[in-house]
């Protein structure tokens, strides 16, 4: 089936198998392989993207369910010069990540969260946080990205 | 060693919160892992799995499969069973004696654990591939089940039809079993303790991944994997698989974590490879997550059964430990040897005279466990900080005065232990002084005494975890009595570009921990460039060729070792180089932010680039000299390394619910010298957060057939965000006299001490209710029914 939706800014068609997941559309059909794939059951958040400017996790979505939708995915994020947006900057200004592996999805995450609550405290961040799984870092410097990013008013794009 | 309360010294970059080099690639989703690799004309592998713990394969009817769409080829493993050359390895036989079963990729008649794997099917894609692996017809013949570890450890049912008994092996380490008599015999005070180390899912945020890549013309193949281990796997895989080892290349992309499930050799490793030399294709394969619970090896499973012997103030006299240890199905790569990691650390940070360790490895109808953040370590350093607390109970002393009174002294180091080894540096009562003045220990007991006397029902209760590890895997010698197959030093080159630009090339293999920055830290102090200036080069045989990899807390105290003595060895030649140019004796030279100058005329100085540039052109070399500037060393540990510190955990208990919730975590670690603090900060957070999850949340629950119930991540508790506080950090450093940069590791002290603080605190809670003990995970149910049994009508029951 076809379908069409805004990626990043940029208008794509693609006919696809109606049972592809909007996240191997994004990583195998565009080549957007910044968002990751880490459970099968909507619990780790690795896949979390911007639908409409708000979170989603993309492996439990159809690529068909996104048709005529504006999706922003971590390749999104940094300007075209490839200056980071500010809540990666936070990120890397507090190591906010080892592996990397969730990082892209927890930092789609807290685009969505920023957006609904710009002025957060620390038990806020760890609640809206709670849908995004970290095995390395404990979530402490996570949330001090977060809140950093907070302060310096880093919105979604 | 003086023990200073800070950060390292900070002269150049090292010691400095320097931001990593890694991330600005893993934020902009530009790093690539396995699975993103794009490979043309890739075949997805899926791999049939058993549902039964324990059966005889009968038939294996592969039509089904063959006939699905894109399906290219199929095979059971009766068919797969001419690829192997020899089974799937084990490198650590603990003894002469010990019994293994024959482990196979692909199971030919006997299933012996539920994911075992029966067959393969390889597809155009992984829809396809699932689709026809589900296709596939296995016959079985169920037989029973060994799958409660101190069942199967009776004999009762056997794990495997070919074993005589389900004990693989039993090792000892007895120094002196008159003197433990004694001590116990004598002793005015002893505990015995029994506890159960539940069996952990490591959990990688990344699935395990493969892509195995024949080249043209050559019978080569590059195998792509999500490993901790190339250059490991590139031999085994060799052996395993009868590909002469020179024609295997392994590259370790972007790796998303691993805690030591990546520290394995993998069925599906070997099937790619093997399919891929039987198809002449790329094969690759994406572990689902649901697999990933059942086929990546699993943490701990002990049971642990520990007595002290101690006097009227609470002095231990002797330890004496008995370990189960549950081993699942098969002998993964490093099995049997991860209970022996915590065999001599039984006794902790306390000076005991008497010690007798024994362990009996026990095949279940289970997955393979294999070493699991802290590896032995853990589960020693639970045991003692849980039993020395028990200690303090039945003398009615305060838990910190107890381990006070029994910390081994801070002018005992290098100190001799009973267990035989020689911790390198250490100062216990320091950090535990630290971390009591951080997290506020004296207001704590008021607040948590006034809560009782108030009846509150949100009880408070403070748990202490002093703790020692030995990592820095490890002195080859030593490696060798404990019968490891292979040795424990690493790899470096450091080499300088005709630019002055600077590579380094490590046989460390790095999968979260920041080794480009750090080793480029280490590398533009030694030679006075910016870290910006160091290309670090890692995990791929072909460029760095030799190595044994990340594991253990070793690359910084091994690896990183061998980089500084690289760069040492590049600074000697280019030394006799700047000597040669400006006409002086070598030893007239002194070298400071990368510039050779000579004493007492400053003026006449020339530059480590400049030399670079000298001995790249090599118009004007010293007789004898050979052209650039590049160097190697492999350096092999004289010790481990002894990193400790004390940890405590604040819970709030809810004597209505059985509700724990951690509200406050304070640590002080002492990994010595620090290369980035701020790396440092990070490993222990990540750490801590395990040891938590062992504490409170995390347990593979399989039923009494040998089912894994807890195949997901919303039936094993992988802690988020909202179940964890802020953690306070301290530090103190003690540098290790075993290497020249004084460090110690830290990638797996926040897991080794976590785990016994939350425990203890829990039962700190409860203690003046009876409570003693809750088995792991501390779950509010678990909690409930302890406060029920220990005092009824005080809150719970049962």
């Amino acid at each position: 089936m076809q379908v069409t939706m805004t990626v990043n800014g940029e208008t794509q068609s693609h006919d696809v198998e109606a049972r592809m997941l909007l996240v191997y559309y994004l990583r195998e059909v565009l080549g957007l392989t910044g968002t990751n794939v880490g459970c099968d059951t909507t619990s780790c958040g690795a896949c979390t993207v911007l639908l409409n400017g708000e979170s989603v996790k993309s492996c439990t979505m159809l690529a068909a369910q996104a048709d005529g939708e504006e999706i922003t995915t971590i390749e999104g994020m940094a300007s075209s010069e490839g200056v980071l947006h500010p809540i990666q900057e936070a990120f890397r200004e507090h190591h906010g990540l080892q592996c990397g592996y969730c990082t892209p999805g927890m930092v789609m995450a807290v685009a969505s969260f920023l957006k609904e609550h710009p002025d957060p405290t620390e038990a806020e961040v760890r609640e809206g946080l709670e849908g995004n799984l970290c095995r390395c870092t404990g979530y402490h410097n996570i949330v001090q990205a977060t809140l950093a990013a907070a302060r310096a008013g880093a919105l979604a794009p | 060693m003086s023990t200073t309360v800070a950060d390292g010294p900070a002269a150049g970059v090292v010691g400095t919160r320097m931001r990593r080099r890694e991330d600005p690639a893993l934020l902009s989703g530009e790093a690539r892992y396995v699975h993103d690799l794009v490979v043309p004309g890739a075949l997805h592998m899926a791999v049939v799995r058993s549902p039964y713990a324990h059966a005889r394969v009968t038939s294996v009817d592969l039509s089904g499969a063959l006939a699905s769409p894109g399906v290219a080829a199929a095979f059971s493993g009766a068919e797969l069973a001419g690829e192997w050359s020899s089974p799937m390895p084990c490198a650590w036989p603990v003894t002469a004696d010990m019994q293994a079963p024959s482990h196979l990729p692909v199971a030919v008649d006997e299933v012996c654990y539920v994911g075992d794997a029966v067959a393969a099917v390889v597809a155009s894609s992984q829809a396809e591939a699932q689709d026809a692996a589900a296709a596939v017809a296995v016959a079985y013949e169920e037989l029973p089940a060994a799958v409660d570890l101190e069942d199967a450890a009776s004999d009762r049912v056997l794990a495997h039809s070919g074993l005589i008994s389900n004990r693989a092996y039993t090792w000892e380490l007895v120094p002196d079993a008159d003197a433990v008599e004694r001590a116990f015999a004598e002793a005015a005070v002893t505990v015995r303790e029994r506890y159960v180390q539940q069996r952990l899912i490591p959990a990688a945020m990344e699935p395990r991944g493969v892509c195995v890549v024949p080249q043209p013309f050559g019978g080569e193949y590059v195998v792509y994997s999500a490993t901790q281990i190339p250059h490991i796997l590139r031999t085994m895989l060799g052996i395993t698989a009868g590909v002469p080892e020179e024609r295997i290349r392994v590259v370790a992309p972007s790796v998303g974590g691993g805690f030591g499930s990546k520290l394995d050799v993998y069925a599906e490793e070997l099937l790619c490879l093997a399919l891929a030399r039987r198809l002449r294709k790329p094969v690759r394969w994406s572990e689902e997550r649901s697999e990933a619970a059942q086929a990546t090896i699993h943490g701990r499973g002990q049971v642990q059964e520990i007595e002290l012997a101690a006097d009227p103030h609470g002095r231990v006299l002797a330890v004496r430990v008995r370990l189960l240890a549950d081993m699942g199905a098969y002998m993964q790569l490093v099995t049997p040897g991860v209970p022996l990691l915590g065999a001599f650390l039984y006794h902790g940070v306390y000076d005991v005279p008497a010690y007798a360790f024994t362990c009996t490895g026990v095949f279940t109808n289970k997955t393979p466990t294999d070493a699991y953040r802290g590896a032995g370590r853990p589960e020693a350093t639970y045991a003692i900080e849980r039993a020395i607390d028990a200690v303090a109970r039945k003398i009615g002393a305060d838990p910190q005065e107890v381990r006070r009174r029994n910390f081994i002294p801070a002018d005992k180091f290098p100190y001799s232990s009973v267990a035989g080894l020689v911790f390198d540096s250490g100062n216990y009562e320091a950090a535990l002084d630290a971390a009591l003045e951080l997290v506020g220990y004296e207001e704590l007991r008021e607040a948590q005494a006034r809560r009782r006397e108030e009846g509150a029902t949100r009880l408070l209760g403070i748990g202490l975890s002093s703790y020692v590890e030995m990592c820095g895997l490890a002195p080859s010698r030593v490696l060798a009595s404990l019968n490891y197959v292979a040795g424990g030093w690493e790899a470096a080159t450091v080499r300088m570009l005709p630019t002055g630009k600077v590579q380094v090339v490590t046989g460390a293999s790095p999968h979260g921990q920041g080794h480009v920055t750090s080793w480029s830290m280490i590398v533009a102090d030694k030679l006075g460039v910016s870290p910006e200036d160091v290309e670090v080069l890692h995990s791929d045989t072909a460029v760095s060729p030799l190595g044994l990899d990340t594991y253990g807390s070793r690359s910084l105290s091994v690896g990183g070792t061998a980089i500084a003595l690289a760069a040492d060895r590049l600074i000697d030649k280019a030394r006799l180089l700047a000597a040669h140019r400006l006409e002086v004796a070598p030893e007239d030279l002194e070298l400071s932010a990368g510039q050779f100058s000579v004493q007492g005329s400053p003026s006449s100085a020339i530059g480590l680039g400049a030399l670079a540039f000298e001995a790249f052109t090599a118009h004007d070399l010293p007789e004898g000299m050979e052209p650039n500037l590049e160097a190697s060393a492999t350096y092999d540990p004289t010790n481990f390394t002894f990193p400790f510190g004390t940890h405590v955990a604040v819970v709030e208990v809810d004597t209505e619910t059985g509700k724990v919730d951690l509200v406050r975590y304070a640590a002080v670690d002492d990994c010595g010298n620090q290369i980035n603090p701020l790396i440092v900060d990070g490993q222990v957070h990540g750490g801590i957060a395990q040891g938590v999850a062992q504490a409170l949340f995390e347990e593979a629950v399989y039923d009494d057939e040998g089912n894994l119930l807890t195949t997901t991540f919303t039936d094993y508790l992988v802690p988020a965000a909202s179940e964890l506080p802020s953690f306070s950090l301290g530090r103190t450093v003690t540098p290790s006299p075993s290497n020249p940069m004084g460090v110690k590791g830290i990638g797996e002290a926040g897991t080794i001490a976590a785990t016994p603080a939350v425990v203890n605190a829990v039962v700190d809670a409860l203690s003046h209710l009876g409570v003693e003990e809750i088995a792991m995970p501390v779950t509010p149910e678990r909690v409930w029914r302890s406060i029920g049994a220990s005092a009824p009508g005080t809150g719970g029951g049962r």
